[in-house]
């Protein structure tokens, strides 16, 4: 869907390194503002090259975004900080680019690309985990607008965003997965109130979201009324695919800062530690390569279903690592760095202190898709076996247990 | 040291169109000459080896020679190609001497330059055997054989298809491999633990032999390529065990629903997945490894060294998997599973436990012991 061709043929890699060199030409690195020249580079089509023409693309094969990226890299060119919009261009962009009308993707997609606009995602609620379909927030047609009302839970950089993605109850009589719609919500619409919610880490990266009737105009609808679960389905395949996709070196992952620790205090060490060490440090260098072979296929346009995996080996895997880390610490191992509440604008999981990293770790299988569900989705899709006996499916979503 | 900084250029982990080619055809091959019954039946005979299907892969389709100089008779592929056949040859735990002859042998040969036994091993009319146990990793310490006015004397246990072996490399006490005859030598099977890679001993009773080259190098680098292609026969393995165990749960059924659909037995089966997929990717990473030669020989070392790290016991654990989500009819003579259950775990002990290699690791990548 996102690879669809638009205007003039193929654009090949010559082609676009002519048009990259045609930009960096005509937008100086020195002497251009950084917001001008991400602008500058959208409207060349250079964003992401896989996107149609007019909306930040050439209709290029999305393989050769790489091509663009290092030439720019090697310019010195700034870049629009993708993991402060991570949830913009992971997961509203291609749903935006493909169930948004015309004019949604004219208003929205270039400043969410060059940074202007934070997105954030308002999807979890407290009764609405695993079982996302369940959600109850409420969406009622008033006139050409929705009121909105409930609580979501989750959401990171709620505080920062100009716009949600959000799925709300449309039609309560109707089954669960056939009663949501998909909008776009203005997080500046005085009935949004934006909480932050404190995590095992003192800090908060999370909030919580209240909707308090919010209206959102009709044409913010991403879809069609009640077809929002097929609509949100996009954009969390997009988080799934967003994981795994980059070129990671050895050691490279939590595996790293455990290493450094082993090799730097050798006072520290004992045989027992010693055996668990090494034998994390070959399933993360495992992982690490089986990532890459995925990116392989990636590239070589034949995804498989390893992806839904990767997740699930990463999760475990930061666990015991930092789990081990902490142990390897000894007397240090008993402390902690800080335990203030702040707001982090980027979260890096193999950041900070050993202790954090255990206990950040431990949200890397719940957060976007629980290890359990993972599992039951590879046995599913992947191996074809029976699906869990489902009660639940063809039941008005009003008469659902809760 | 930095492991970061020694690392080779990003290694080709998909496979080729040729490789899935080749695969395509091998698998054609063993389905007709490696059917269960037929290998259970053959480990009881007293002739455990298949000779026809040896002949149908070696001399019809010139598989032995893949990692030969074409100038010798050889098809001058790499380890990418052997270790795609290894994949197929786990996956029917077929009973042909492919690793110990085309590779490690042949490796060990192609350390010494014995071109002659190069070009006979090539043509799969002639079996060859390194005369060090099975068990032995890289660099390890194994036995030698003495030397008396030029003739071989002394006893090797542990040698795997030393029974189909034509011709036996042969370690000695002055440092050299020698080249022996099967004929000039007495081979006794040993009851194996693996009944489709039996062990066999060796003695050697004042035996005139060839002195071919050195035997440290020369060993060192066969079981090396040994350790890193047993990775994608463990792979074999593995796939087979899952994907036999899946389609048995989806038909199997107990308490009137499919056994496959109870979720404990689904999440063991997806972890069984993830365990293999990162199997595949260790695998294609050691024999790309292998591959580009000795460009940089730590990290080829490394690569050696992760994947039968990691691959033996994924292949231990899904033969084992198997059997158990089978239950009563995994347990049987019957039914193949025990057949892959024994390659599993000799091939756990084969060319060096995880534990050694990991303990190579600790070398190789800078994290010492205690």
């Amino acid at each position: 869907m996102t690879d669809t061709v638009s205007g003039g043929g193929a654009v090949d890699a010559a082609e676009l390194r002519r048009r990259t060199q045609e930009l960096l030409a005509a937008y100086p690195v020195g002497s251009t503002d950084r917001v001008d020249f991400l602008k500058a580079r959208f409207d060349a089509g250079l964003a992401w090259v896989h996107y149609p023409e007019g909306l930040g693309g050439l209709g290029a094969p999305r393989s050769l975004q790489a091509v663009v990226d290092t030439e720019l890299e090697a310019a010195g060119a700034p870049d629009n900080d993708p993991r402060r919009i991570g949830i913009g261009l992971g997961m509203a962009a291609p749903t935006v680019l493909g169930y948004g009308t015309e004019e949604q993707k004219n208003r929205f997609l270039r400043p969410l690309w060059v940074g202007e606009e934070v997105w954030c995602q308002l999807f979890s609620e407290p009764g609405a985990g695993s079982d996302l379909a369940a959600l109850g927030t409420r969406a009622v047609r008033d006139g050409d607008d929705w009121v909105v009302n409930g609580q979501k839970v989750w959401t990171s950089s709620a505080h920062l965003a100009r716009w949600a993605i959000l799925i709300a109850r449309t039609d309560p009589d109707a089954p669960k997965h056939r009663g949501i719609t998909y909008f776009v919500c203005d997080m500046t619409d005085p009935g949004v109130e934006v909480r932050p919610l404190r995590q095992i880490t003192g800090e908060a990266e999370f909030n919580e979201v209240f909707l308090t009737d919010v209206r959102i105009p009709d044409a913010h609808r991403l879809g069609e009324v009640g077809d929002g679960w097929r609509v949100a389905q996009t954009t969390l395949m997009n988080e799934r695919v967003s994981i795994g996709g980059m070129r990671i070196p050895r050691e490279g992952g939590m595996i790293g800062p455990v290493s450094r620790t082993w090799r730097e205090r050798p006072d520290l060490r004992t045989h027992d530690l010693h055996q668990r060490l090494l034998k994390l440090w070959v399933e993360a260098e495992v992982a690490r390569l089986t990532g890459e072979r995925l990116r392989q296929q990636m590239v070589a346009g034949q995804p498989g279903p390893e992806g839904s995996g990767m997740k699930l080996a990463f999760a475990r895997l930061n666990q015991e690592i930092s789990g081990l880390e902490v142990e390897l610490l000894g007397e240090e191992g008993l402390l902690y760095e800080d335990w203030t509440m702040r707001r982090p604008d980027k979260v890096d999981f193999t950041g900070r202190d050993a202790g954090y990293r255990y206990l950040r770790s431990k949200g890397n299988s719940i957060e976007g898709g629980t290890s359990e569900v993972l599992l039951n989705i590879v046995a599913e899709r992947v191996l074809g076996l029976p699906s869990e006996p489902r009660t639940d499916k063809d039941v008005a979503w009003k008469d659902l247990a809760r | 040291m930095t492991p970061t900084t020694t690392q080779r250029a990003q290694p080709d982990l998909l496979y080729s169109e040729e490789e899935e080619a080749l695969r395509a055809a091998v698998r054609d091959l063993l389905a007709d000459h490696c059917d269960p019954a037929g290998v259970i039946a053959r480990t009881e005979s007293g002739a455990p080896h298949d000779r026809e299907a040896w002949k149908a892969l070696a001399e019809g389709m010139g598989l032995a020679g893949l990692l030969v100089p074409e100038a010798l008779g050889g098809q001058g592929a790499t380890h990418r190609e052997a270790a795609v056949v290894l994949e197929e040859l786990g996956r029917a735990v077929a009973p042909v001497p492919y690793l110990t002859s085309a590779v490690v042998a042949t490796e060990a040969l192609l350390a010494c330059g014995a071109d002659d036994l190069l070009t006979e091993l090539a043509s799969g009319r002639r079996i060859g055997a390194l005369a060090v146990a099975l068990n032995i990793a890289p660099g390890g310490a194994h036995r030698t054989v003495r030397i008396e006015n030029g003739a071989l004397h002394g006893e090797l246990t542990g040698i795997a298809d030393a029974t189909a072996a034509d011709v036996l490399l042969v370690p000695a006490e002055d440092g050299g491999l020698y080249a022996v005859d099967s004929d000039a030598v007495t081979v006794t099977a040993q009851v194996s633990l693996d009944l489709t890679r039996p062990v066999a001993t060796v003695v050697l009773d004042g035996v005139p032999a060839r002195r071919i080259g050195d035997a440290a190098p020369a060993v060192r680098r066969a079981l090396r390529a040994g350790a890193g292609l047993l990775a994608s026969e463990q792979l074999g393995l593995a796939e087979w065990s899952l994907t036999e165990t899946v389609r048995y749960l989806k038909e199997r059924k107990q308490f009137n629903r499919p056994v496959g659909g109870f979720q404990a037995l689904k999440h063991r089966l997806a972890q069984l997945w993830l365990e293999t997929v990162h199997t595949r990717a260790a695998a294609r990473n050691a024999a790309d490894a292998l591959a580009g030669g000795s460009g940089d020989s730590t990290e080829v070392d490394v690569a050696v060294a992760l994947a039968q790290a990691y691959a033996a016991p994924v292949a231990v654990h899904a033969a084992e998997e198997a059997l158990q989500l089978h239950a009563g009819i995994g347990m049987t003579w019957e039914h193949p599973v025990h057949l892959y259950l024994k390659r599993a775990k000799a091939d756990s002990i084969a060319y060096g436990t995880a534990g050694s290699h990991r303990e190579a690791l600790a070398g190789l990548v800078d994290l010492q012991a205690p």
